[in-house]
């Protein structure tokens, strides 16, 4: 398997946090969580990404105490966190709607958690005052949270969680109310403040971009499972499962039975009577179903189609004109809604809607998952 | 700068353009909003502002003897209250004497004149009786009827239902009086009695309110946490008192409480006491009547602020690293604030106005201001005590609300 890192998973002995065996239920019946391992290194950014009710802010809760693991373990080095109540687990956590507390100022908001720790009040103010300088409120230390843009109250949840120097920061979706550009913005300071403060930060999320911008590794989430841990550019470029490419950028899926192996390789039929070379997946043999997964930058259009081992011919439904790229949409047996992406400059004008062209691509662009 | 001004002036014309036509915009707007209110407003007027108005001018109104005697009142207005007054007045008053009997002021006269002194009526009844048709000197006519009329007080008396208004009531109702030199002065030690009702009122509303309040918050708090199914079921149960008539329950307390009910015999069999417990016809019946009947009005407002208080806030502090109990306080209940505000205004003023509830499960010494309002329309037909009673009331409860009010809104600033 050409996944240049085997075991993604790190060395239990050397983490921060591990979650082992953990499972969850709510009501007795249905399992959210339902086999969790995963461990954290110390100065790591973990992202939990996953559709929503997956079950990703159930494990955040988990670790920060506000739920139980119906059977499992969770540990912080080697001390077993079952026992711990929340209030004792010194970790900062950012809420989605912020949680600022409404009848306090943004300054007293932040000495909360000093004063709950009974620190010397010179310390204390010492502390909010530099973290007021970091986040670059300091003019609005005497304002309210309402009286405060999203972005803002963003920055002061961010720095409340921050300044008791927690040992982990838990954060649920904290970008989800922001629009696109202050979400942006905020992705990078937040990602700026993780490697400067080398603070460790468990993230959750169900953008994945924003997963891929942000994170060391990401663990993607379905139905309470984990079904991939790496990191993103292993995520994107081997993912271990059809729902993993499918979640992780923009993927073109062609259903088929693999033919044969060779070593990491193999072939694929598919559509009727087509066939493809590709990597082979994870657990898959010879006569097994698979998701052929093609990632869009990856096939080529006509003359630089030419010379690729993988052609086939293809029908345009229509080009969408993306600044930097084009999308071309078309239909191909076994894919009606099969997309190229091709640089702008590359594209030939005179295509139009209805023509027939020739898709490429290499054995190495196309990956054989397990069908779900 | 030079650009702004000129921008300014170009645009100057066009902005008083387009004000016209806004207001021009929010003129039907406004109509209509008015069209929908009338109605309310209208029926407020008519059952609120102006019974209210008419008690507050009840509460100073002097009574009738303007209107049936009018040259003795102002022949007596102009009386410098020494001696007597001059032959004039008592001539001008034996006429009119004569002529209230026609009329049937007579009565309403000698209602009035008998809150001055209760000798009046048969006073007035002995002169008419023996009054002549015609006399020279109706001075010495009059006084050689009753001796009384050769007194300076039974004409200060009559002088001072002559004005069209009156304080008496107000002071009476503060215990106060004027004294024979117009001086305001406390009324004697054994007639003392509406300062410590008013006192008596202000305490049992308040201790009502404050018990409403420790029973209420846990139970809204419940409410608002509880899954909404279990939650459901419990805000029926608070509503539950709602369905039944506020006579009925408060009958049903005498029954529970009295010596030999539910609540002695139980206790008794639990031989937790050995005799009785005396728990109504006092103050301790007051206080569980009323509680029980206010507490949905503590319950309601408390539930529905902290209906809208996500649970996230606790959570938050306790990530922060504070104890749950101090979670609670420090960032749950002050969030709380609007609803304990409007909660407790609510039942501390419905409790003053507690009349019937008071009247049945109290005891003498728990009677409130309403009670005396009562008997004072009901029973005597005092309508000037009733309505200075009433008017104080009133003018103690707003005095409070905004007391209350600007202690709350400081809070409450805080809070949002
Ligand atoms: N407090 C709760 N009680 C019952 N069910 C819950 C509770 N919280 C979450 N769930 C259920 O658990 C599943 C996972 O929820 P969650 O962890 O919030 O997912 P995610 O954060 O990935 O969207 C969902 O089906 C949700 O309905
Ligand atoms: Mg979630």
């Amino acid at each position: 398997m050409p996944n240049p890192s085997n075991d993604p998973s790190p060395d239990p002995s050397t983490s921060l946090i591990r979650f082992a065996a953990v499972q969850k239920t709510y009501d007795g019946e249905q399992l959210v969580v339902k086999d969790l391992n995963l461990a954290i290194e110390p100065g790591e950014f973990v992202t939990l990404l996953g559709p929503s009710g997956s079950g990703k802010t159930t494990c955040l809760m988990m670790l920060a105490g506000f739920e139980v693991p119906t059977s499992g373990d969770i540990f912080l080095r080697d001390q077993r966190l079952n026992s711990v109540p929340p209030h004792k687990r010194n970790f900062g956590m950012v809420f989605q709607n912020y949680a600022l507390f409404p009848h306090m100022t943004v300054e007293e908001n932040i000495r909360y958690p000093l004063k709950t720790r009974r620190l010397p009040a010179a310390e204390a103010d010492r502390k909010v005052s530099e973290i007021l300088d970091m986040i670059q409120l300091r003019d609005f230390a005497k304002r309210r949270p309402a009286q405060l843009s999203g972005g803002q109250q963003q920055r002061v949840a961010l720095a409340r969680s921050l300044v008791f120097e927690p040992q982990l920061v838990l954060m649920d979706e904290p970008l989800g109310a922001l629009d696109k550009q202050l979400r942006e913005q905020m992705q990078l300071e937040i990602k700026h403040l993780h490697e400067q403060l080398g603070l460790t930060v468990v993230f959750v999320t169900h953008d994945q971009s924003e997963a891929l911008t942000m994170s060391d590794r990401v663990a993607v989430f379905n139905d309470g499972v984990i079904q991939q841990i790496d990191t993103p550019s292993n995520l994107y470029e081997y993912p271990a499962n059809a729902f993993v490419a499918q979640f992780i950028g923009e993927n073109n899926t062609l259903a088929g039975r693999v033919e044969s192996v060779e070593g990491e390789r193999c072939r694929a039929r598919f559509g009727e009577g087509l066939a493809t070379g590709a990597l082979l997946g994870p657990g898959l043999g010879v006569g097994d179903a698979t998701h052929l997964s093609i990632r869009p930058e990856r096939v080529k259009l006509n003359g630089a189609a030419r010379a690729l081992p993988n052609r086939l011919p293809a029908r345009v439904h229509e080009f969408i004109y993306l600044g930097d790229h084009l999308r071309v949409r078309c239909a191909l047996p076994g894919n009606d809604d099969f997309v190229a992406r091709v640089p702008v400059d590359d594209f030939d004008a005179d295509m139009k809607p209805g023509d027939t062209i020739e898709l490429g691509w290499r054995d190495e662009d196309v990956r054989a998952l397990d069908a779900p | 700068m030079t650009s702004t001004t000129l921008d300014g002036g170009a645009a100057a014309p066009a902005e008083g353009n387009l004000k016209s036509r806004l207001r021009r915009a929010e003129r039907l707007r406004k109509l209509k909003a008015i069209g929908l209110v009338a109605p309310l407003a209208l029926f407020l007027v008519v059952v609120f502002v102006v019974p209210i108005g008419s008690m507050l001018l009840n509460s100073v109104d002097n009574g009738s003897l303007r209107q049936v005697m009018p040259q003795t009142a102002s022949a007596l207005a102009q009386w410098d209250g020494e001696g007597l007054p001059g032959e004039a007045t008592f001539a001008a008053f034996a006429e009119e004497l004569r002529d209230s009997r026609r009329g049937g002021g007579l009565g309403s006269v000698g209602r009035r004149l008998n809150y001055e002194n209760p000798e009046y009526r048969g006073l007035l009844m002995r002169t008419l009786m023996g009054l002549p048709a015609e006399s020279d000197d109706w001075r010495a006519t009059l006084i050689d009827i009753d001796p009384a009329w050769g007194e300076t007080a039974t004409w200060r008396g009559i002088q001072a239902a002559a004005p069209p208004r009156t304080d008496r009531y107000l002071l009476a109702s503060l215990d106060l009086e004027r004294g024979a030199d117009g001086e305001i002065q406390r009324v004697d030690q054994q007639d003392r009695l509406y300062q410590a009702v008013f006192q008596r009122t202000l305490v049992i509303a308040g201790g009502v309110t404050l018990i409403c309040l420790a029973l209420g918050f846990p139970l809204a708090y419940l409410l608002a946490t509880l899954p909404a199914k279990t939650s459901n079921l419990l805000m029926i149960l608070v509503l539950l008192p709602f369905w039944t008539s506020l006579l009925v329950r408060t009958a049903a307390w005498i029954i529970l409480l009295q010596s030999n009910g539910l609540a002695n015999q139980t206790l008794q069999t639990l031989g937790l006491i050995e005799s009785p417990l005396q728990l109504v016809f006092n103050r301790t019946g007051v206080f569980f009547a009323m509680v029980h009947i206010l507490l949905p009005f503590m319950v309601l407002p408390l539930y529905s602020v902290m209906k809208g208080i996500s649970p996230s806030y606790q959570r938050a502090a306790v990530s922060l690293g504070a104890h749950p109990f101090a979670a609670f306080w420090q960032v749950y209940a002050p969030q709380t604030l609007s609803g304990v505000a409007a909660g407790t205004i609510l039942v501390f003023i419905m409790a003053l106005g507690y009349y019937i509830t008071p009247a049945l499960v109290g005891g003498p010494a728990d009677q409130m201001v309403s009670y005396y309002v009562a008997y004072y329309t009901n029973t005597t037909n005092n309508w000037g005590m009733a309505a200075a009673l009433g008017s104080i009331l009133l003018a103690v409860t707003l005095l409070l609300y905004l007391v209350y009010h600007r202690l709350v809104n400081r809070k409450q600033l805080i809070g949002s």
